[in-house]
């Protein structure tokens, strides 16, 4: 009780202050979200990405650039191991996630945080929003892949998620 | 005669400063009419129509408006070094402040010119003059952020500065004072025979938007106060007046206003280009500085030059004139036809309005009244279109509305006059409140004016708002001009004095606004672009720190081994991506300021610990809810010690050793 408690007082500072700048079409309507009702969850998430094709063996040069955008805009909250810091650790996402979750998750996220009930409950967890870092959705693709090749290097085993 | 037009003037400058001391206010309540608020008011969420762009004056900076409502937008720093995000402090932006005199952290910012292209307002950048220590900058209306200053040489008080062309070929500018050049140690009674004048033309490249100082014009040693370009068909010209024809050197108040009449320059600067092409030019030697910033580092590089092109006009024929204008003008205003140009002769009782096509005809016919200096001097009958009779007492600046009317401020009569400019008919007479310096019409000055609103600077305060000690905000009034009479519908404070603006339809601005930097793009040699770039490197007693921000850690965030006596810069690039995410930097005990570190920036903070012991730094912009936590320690151990270099975050600290065995790894 203690906890939920905690965790909506958390919820009503950051719409609080969310709601006094950024971006002003997403969050124009920030309130407390309602922690009971659940609206139906698209295991895919919202935003333009509606389907990815996933290639075996998996795209090399999509990796390398993947990688180099990882290092530029994303390393400074998430490790590749399963450790959470600012926001979840990489290892195994592509197990738990959708491939088109996750590149709406990168590149719609002001939305994703708003109205996709598997953000929210990410964001109740690390109670940090994570900022949109202007990756286009042909960059969030190259992530996509450095995720897939480093589950493979971490958890052994990848795209658990579509299967 | 003389002495006719001299005693009203006295008389008004009289009542004028008894009505200003006596503290007595107009009845406000008959000046504003009923629905007022309503056409000033733009509702919570929504965006004004114009931009407006307001010199700072004495504070050296620019401060946008949104108009019809008043809002202050953002203050833009220029000339005076603003702690409030570092410029002017921050290792990139030091630069700025480089002038042939050394550091000069501070200027006088008069007037706004926006770049044009086939005289209508473009949006791409913004010019304003630094008066005192003579300058002009450049503003880029993307970021809104300053990209350039020069400094114009061997002039004195760049008041008349820095006016625009009709598709910014040039940035016409004229010395205020009249001073010894090449500077010498003479008598100021000396004034006539070694003081002189200079017209500037800085050209503009169309592409990048630097300035360039191209030529410069030797001129008689008068004042030079303010210019205007010609437009349409006086494109290719410039109009320049000056005051003090009398040449005096002390109480000007009194010794400069001795004649009828002073002088206008018209300057046909298509001919001044063509002499510099023949070679007419003579170099001289000289001092100046160039600061231009490079986008893709941020970083500003003064650069001295050494040398500027002189055109005489006694070799250059035809390239300049001058016409008589009455009495101590305050600038002469081209209307949006080009034909007609506006004297504002400040203790004039009358205003003269000039001809262009007459001005060309006196030229043809060469119907002159002798020469100055080889300037030859056009007979005033020949170029005047009409006098526009007793408007009121003091006439400042005027601008144009696009339906054939001029808008004129009166200082002494404290009022805005509106006449039809072909009839020459006074239409509309407003109270200011109080003693308007410049007005501001959106386009008002370019061919194609949006008419619509008019804003009057008002230079006297006095009871207009609550009072705040001695020091009072000056006034801005915004009038509706959309009709036949002018309707005051809004007060603002401004901040310094501002002496002009220039306004804009926010649409030309609002789609090229940048939200953030690409952090992709970034090319500045200290920065961190990844958190895995984040290090701490020494040279010596030199240590530069390479830390990133992102929402909300400062990485490293913990720093050990730096020692008294070193000279540390935090070199901090915010990896951010978004709108409106800047972070700050704040170090404990720092001489200098904080840094404002926009998304995907790097700016530099130097830092010189003379403590022994642990200080903070932290984020001073709130950009989350664990903003509070966005912090840091730096550990500073005495001169001699032995304290190993270490950083990190989360407790994975990195030191030099480490990093070397993982480059190894890395290379493997």
């Amino acid at each position: 009780m203690k906890k939920i408690n905690f965790v909506l007082v958390a919820f009503a500072i950051i719409g609080f202050l969310q709601s006094c700048g950024g971006n002003p079409d997403s969050q124009e309507k920030t309130t407390v979200p309602p922690v009971t009702e659940t609206p139906k969850a698209s295991p895919n998430g919202i935003g333009e990405v509606e389907t990815v094709t996933l290639t075996d063996p998996m795209e090399e040069s999509m990796i390398v650039s993947g990688k180099a955008i990882y290092e530029m805009k994303c390393a400074a909250c998430h490790k590749l191991t399963d450790q959470r810091v600012v926001g979840p650790g990489w290892a195994g996402v592509t197990n738990r996630r959708r491939p088109e979750w996750v590149m709406n998750m990168i590149t719609n996220v002001d939305v994703m945080l708003e109205k996709d009930p598997v953000a929210q409950k990410l964001l109740e967890e690390c109670l940090t929003r994570m900022p949109n870092q202007a990756v286009s959705v042909g960059d969030a693709r190259a992530i996509l892949e450095f995720m897939r090749k480093n589950d493979m290097e971490t958890i052994g085993e990848k795209d658990g998620a579509t299967k | 005669m003389k002495k006719i037009i001299f005693n009203p003037i006295i008389l008004s400058l009289t009542l004028a400063v008894l009505f200003a001391n006596c503290g007595q206010r107009k009845n406000v309540g008959s000046v504003v009419e009923g629905n007022a608020a309503e056409q000033a008011y733009v509702a919570p969420g929504e965006y004004d129509e114009f931009y407006a762009f307001m010199s700072g004056g004495f504070s050296g900076q620019i401060t946008a408006y949104g108009l019809p409502s008043g809002r202050l937008l953002r203050e833009i720093p220029v000339f005076s070094m603003y702690p409030e995000n570092g410029f002017g402090y921050s290792e990139e932006t030091k630069g700025f402040f480089q002038t042939s005199y050394g550091v000069v952290p501070w200027d006088d910012s008069h007037h706004i010119e926006l770049s044009q292209t086939d005289g209508e307002f473009d949006g791409r950048w913004l010019f304003v003059n630094g008066n005192n220590t003579p300058r002009i900058a450049r503003i880029d209306l993307t970021t809104f952020e300053t990209v350039e200053i020069l400094e114009i040489p061997d002039v004195a008080g760049l008041h008349c500065a820095p006016f625009v062309t009709e598709n910014s070929e040039y940035l016409v500018s004229g010395t205020r004072f009249s001073v010894p050049i090449p500077q010498k140690d003479v008598s100021i009674s000396s004034f006539k025979e070694n003081f002189k004048g200079l017209i500037n033309y800085v050209s503009i490249d169309q592409k990048s938007g630097e300035m360039n100082l191209a030529f410069q014009i030797s001129v008689p040693g008068f004042n030079y106060d303010l210019a205007r370009n010609g437009k349409g068909k006086s494109h290719g010209w410039s109009f320049l007046t000056t005051y003090n024809s009398e040449q005096a050197y002390t109480l000007l108040e009194v010794n400069a206003s001795q004649k009828d009449k002073d002088l206008l320059a018209i300057v046909n600067w298509k001919k001044a280009e063509e002499y510099l092409k023949a070679g007419k030019g003579k170099e001289r030697k000289t001092s100046y500085y160039h600061n231009f910033m490079d986008e893709a580092t941020g970083i500003v590089t003064p650069e001295e030059k050494t040398s500027t092109t002189i055109l005489d006009p006694k070799d250059c024929p035809g390239m300049i004139y001058f016409i008589p204008v009455p009495k101590s003008p305050h600038g002469c205003d081209v209307d949006p036809t080009g034909e007609y140009i506006v004297g504002n002769g400040k203790l004039s009782a009358d205003m003269s309005i000039y001809s262009f096509d007459k001005l060309m005809a006196a030229i043809e016919s060469k119907n002159f009244a002798g020469d100055i200096d080889g300037i030859p001097i056009l007979n005033y009958e020949a170029g005047i279109y009409g006098i526009l009779q007793k408007p009121g007492l003091g006439p400042l600046h005027t601008e144009f509305d696009g339906k054939g009317n001029a808008y004129t401020t009166f200082f002494i009569s404290s009022e805005v006059v509106k006449w039809n400019v072909e009839k020459l008919e006074i239409l509309d007479r407003q109270s200011t409140f109080y003693s308007p310096g410049h007005l501001v019409i959106p386009g008002g000055e370019t061919r194609k004016p949006y008419g619509k609103y008019l804003v009057a600077m008002n230079k006297i305060t006095k009871d207009r708002y609550l009072p705040t000690g001695p020091e009072l905000a000056h006034s801005a009034q915004l009038f509706d001009i959309s009709g036949d009479k002018m309707k005051l519908i809004l007060d603002f404070p401004t901040k310094g004095e501002p002496h002009y603006a220039q306004s804009i339809p926010a649409s030309k601005i609002q789609p090229n606004s940048k939200k953030f930097y690409p952090i992709e793009k970034n090319t500045h040699p200290y920065a961190a672009k990844g958190e895995g770039q984040a290090k701490v490197v020494r040279e010596g007693n030199v240590v530069h720190v390479y830390m990133t921000t992102i929402r909300s850690h400062l990485a490293p965030d913990n720093i050990e081994g730096f020692k008294v006596g070193d000279e540390v810069y935090f070199h901090v690039t915010n990896l951010e991506q978004d709108w409106d995410v800047p972070h700050g930097f704040a170090m404990q005990g720092a001489n200098n300021a904080e840094l404002l570190v926009m998304p995907g920036q790097t700016r530099t903070l130097k830092w010189e610990p003379k403590k022994v012991g642990v200080f903070a730094y932290y984020c001073t912009d709130f950009c989350s809810a664990l903003h509070q936590e966005m912090s840091g320690y730096a550990r500073v151990s005495p001169r001699n010690s032995d304290v190993k270099l270490v950083w990190g975050l989360n407790n994975e600290n990195q030191d030099e050793e480490t990093l070397r065995e993982m480059l190894k790894k890395k290379s493997k």
